[in-house]
């Protein structure tokens, strides 16, 4: 893992509206809630951001935090019910695509906005050539020949790194190692030059040694077809050496958004600063603790009053539990942080977390 | 599935895209192809492999039924009833018609309602229970209590009364087995798709733009064809069966076609002195429902070990 301190890099004005003409996505307030016998949970709860062409933006949270629901509501995949979606936009190169019937949907998924998926082992329909599968979508989108398509799988998967891929094109998914899958899975993603790549976990399936060349992989792709990449996890280290820009997640609502550099230099919510202090880094000396964030996610069900942070937050105060703080910039044009007393942890990193957690200990 | 290019000395930060070593790596790890799997766990079970054999044999005999049969269908010989002999194989019926000649000739009866019904009903079943379990909600509530109303209808009443509209014959024999035979295919077609439908395979082809026919047709389907194969190549035994039972009662097949079933009921005055009439045909059925049993049970444990 990198640590993007040591290299400071702070994004000008001038670079964010130079950006500012290359929006592909806008998402604002988005709310994604699903109907249930116990109750409605709120899996996204009013999220809002862009994403420019050319740019890794990435979705940080935990299990539950309503990163994959945020995707699949962009791309339309919920089954409704019990799924509901209602967002003030979600803009689409200015077409809002919750209006888009299913017709147009079908033509923007695959073609301008593709999904990598989790797991490369389900993830590939078992009774068909990768070959096939990898060709599907320009046979679809670009009324490819059977031989055409072939053609372009070929192409294809040589452009992600498959090994002899004229020869692997007729081979099935069972014949093909994990990191190899995942390969085909981005091969199929990229074969009709989408504009925005969204991967889903794309590499917690996979060994370390192989998750580095995935992700290479990728980052080689985004550059080659100019798109842009909304990568979710919930690894740091692949979004420190990886994204953008980061979006961080707790609980079906934004905690803080930023550049990488402002989300892991100058944190300003106490559940990234969790996150962080959760994690060893280059730095540690050995002598720190691992500090977990105490506590579970709280159940979308039955929400916290206030910050759905407070009850785990070790710097929550009264405020927290009663008024649920608005999601507002904090300092830089579009560090945003959704903390009652954010300017307050201008002077709070990972070891002054640390130190107070080991003050806090004996008592 | 093991993954065995995690174990090369490759660093996080090497990444060297498809090193020779994965490359091959890969290409140990290959599975061996399914279909030559499942051919060897069919060949373990000697019952599954006869009923094979039997059906190719049988086959065989309905292709070349011109060839094999030594009169034909219809005509009459001086001998009446009489017991297998050399001449006659399987001997003679009441009017002197050689009894082989027709059993071999029934082949092509029993084969074509039997397959032709069956391909009806599997037709009907796999639309209808792809169409429910898919697509759920009203296109659902009504297929499958379509299945249920067919299901209260018995399908000898439904000969009665589609015999005495479309007039007696193999045709509507196949038409009435189609009709009553696509039930339970489209409940197991149904739970399939219900269950594969969730998949992420599935998902996925949502996401790269597929539309609906096509992921039912191209990527559901053909992950749900292992309970449709072992389901039909039994449902084959059963239509023939059928179709037996309906020729027998007489809104079958019409005279002088030589279908089993109408032959086992010409037969049935002639029990006492003439055995014969019943034996012959009566076996054909008896073994080829058999046969058709024992290879989809075959089928069946060769396609899914699990299931035993």
């Amino acid at each position: 893992m990198t640590d993007p301190t040591t290299e400071p890099e702070v994004e000008t004005l001038d670079d964010y509206f130079a950006r500012e003409d290359r929006v592909l996505l806008s998402v604002r307030d988005l709310h994604t809630t699903f109907k249930t016998d116990e109750g409605d949970v709120r899996a996204v709860d009013g999220v809002s951001f862009d994403i420019h062409r050319g740019e890794v933006f990435s979705v940080v949270g935990e299990s539950g935090s309503g990163k994959s629901v945020t995707a699949m509501s962009i791309l339309g995949l919920l089954p409704s019910p019990p799924a509901h979606i209602e967002a003030e936009g979600v803009l689409w190169k200015g077409r809002d695509l919750l209006q888009c019937n299913e017709g147009t949907m079908r033509h923007i998924r695959g073609a301008e906005i593709a999904i990598i998926f989790q797991d490369p082992l389900t993830a590939l329909n078992p009774v068909h050539t990768v070959g096939k599968q990898v060709a599907e979508m320009a046979r679809i989108h670009e009324g490819l020949g059977r031989k055409a398509a072939r053609q372009r799988a070929i192409e294809m998967l040589g452009l992600v790194g498959i090994p002899q891929p004229a020869r692997r094109v007729d081979d099935h998914p069972h014949e093909f190692s994990g990191g190899m899958r995942q390969r085909v899975m981005i091969a199929m993603a990229i074969t009709c030059n989408p504009d925005l790549l969204i991967a889903d976990e794309p590499t917690t399936a996979l060994d370390v040694t192989v998750q580095a060349q995935v992700l290479e992989v990728l980052l080689r792709i985004k550059d080659e077809i100019d798109s842009a990449i909304m990568l979710i996890t919930h690894d740091l280290g692949v979004v420190a050496g990886m994204a953008d820009r980061v979006l961080v997640m707790y609980a079906g609502r934004q905690a803080e958004l930023g550049t990488v550099d402002e989300i892991f230099g100058r944190t300003r919510h106490p559940y990234t600063l969790g996150l962080l202090a959760s994690l060893p880094r280059l730095d540690d000396t050995g002598e720190e603790k691992l500090l977990p964030i105490r506590g579970q996610p709280p159940s979308l069900l039955n929400r916290p009053p206030g910050c759905p942070f407070h009850p785990r937050c070790p710097f929550a105060r009264e405020l927290c539990s009663q008024e649920i703080p608005a999601f507002r910039v904090v300092d830089g044009p579009e560090h945003r942080s959704a903390c009652h007393y954010a300017e307050e942890l201008e002077h709070v990193g990972v070891t002054e977390l640390r130190a107070e957690d080991t003050e806090e200990a004996p008592a | 599935m093991s993954d065995l290019a995690g174990g090369a000395p490759v660093g996080p930060t090497a990444g060297s895209i498809g090193s020779p070593a994965e490359a091959i790596a890969t290409d140990i790890s290959a599975a061996r192809p399914l279909r030559a799997e499942v051919w060897r766990r069919f060949r373990r079970n000697k019952l599954a492999v006869a009923g094979l054999v039997f059906i190719i044999l049988l086959i065989l005999v309905a292709i070349f039924a011109s060839v094999i049969a030594p009169y034909s269908i219809t005509e009459r010989t001086s001998d009446f009833r009489q017991g297998p002999s050399a001449d006659h194989w399987f001997g003679t019926d009441r009017i002197g018609r050689d009894v082989f000649s027709r059993v071999v000739y029934g082949a092509r009866v029993s084969l074509k309602v039997g397959i032709l019904a069956t391909l009806l009903s599997l037709i009907i079943g796999v639309l209808g229970g792809a169409a429910a379990g898919f697509l759920g909600g009203a296109v659902e509530t009504i297929i499958m209590r379509l299945t249920d109303i067919f299901l209260a209808i018995p399908y000898i009443i439904l000969a009665v009364a589609l015999a005495t509209v479309l007039g007696r014959g193999e045709n509507t024999v196949i038409v009435v087995l189609g009709l009553t035979g696509w039930l339970a295919i489209c409940r197991i077609v149904r739970s399939s798709f219900l269950s594969l439908r969730q998949l992420e395979y599935v998902e996925a082809a949502t996401a790269v733009g597929a539309g609906r026919l096509r992921i039912m047709f191209r990527h559901i389907l053909p992950n749900a064809l292992q309970p449709i194969i072992v389901y039909g190549t039994i449902a084959v035994g059963s239509a023939i069966l059928a179709e037996a039972a309906l020729s027998f009662l007489g809104v079958g097949a019409e005279p002088p076609t030589p279908a089993w079933g109408l032959m086992v009921d010409e037969g049935r005055g002639d029990l006492v002195n003439a055995p014969h009439l019943l034996y012959f045909p009566g076996g054909a059925i008896f073994l080829t429902v058999l046969a058709f049993q024992f290879m989809g049970d075959g089928l069946r444990d060769a396609l899914d070990p699990r299931l035993r």
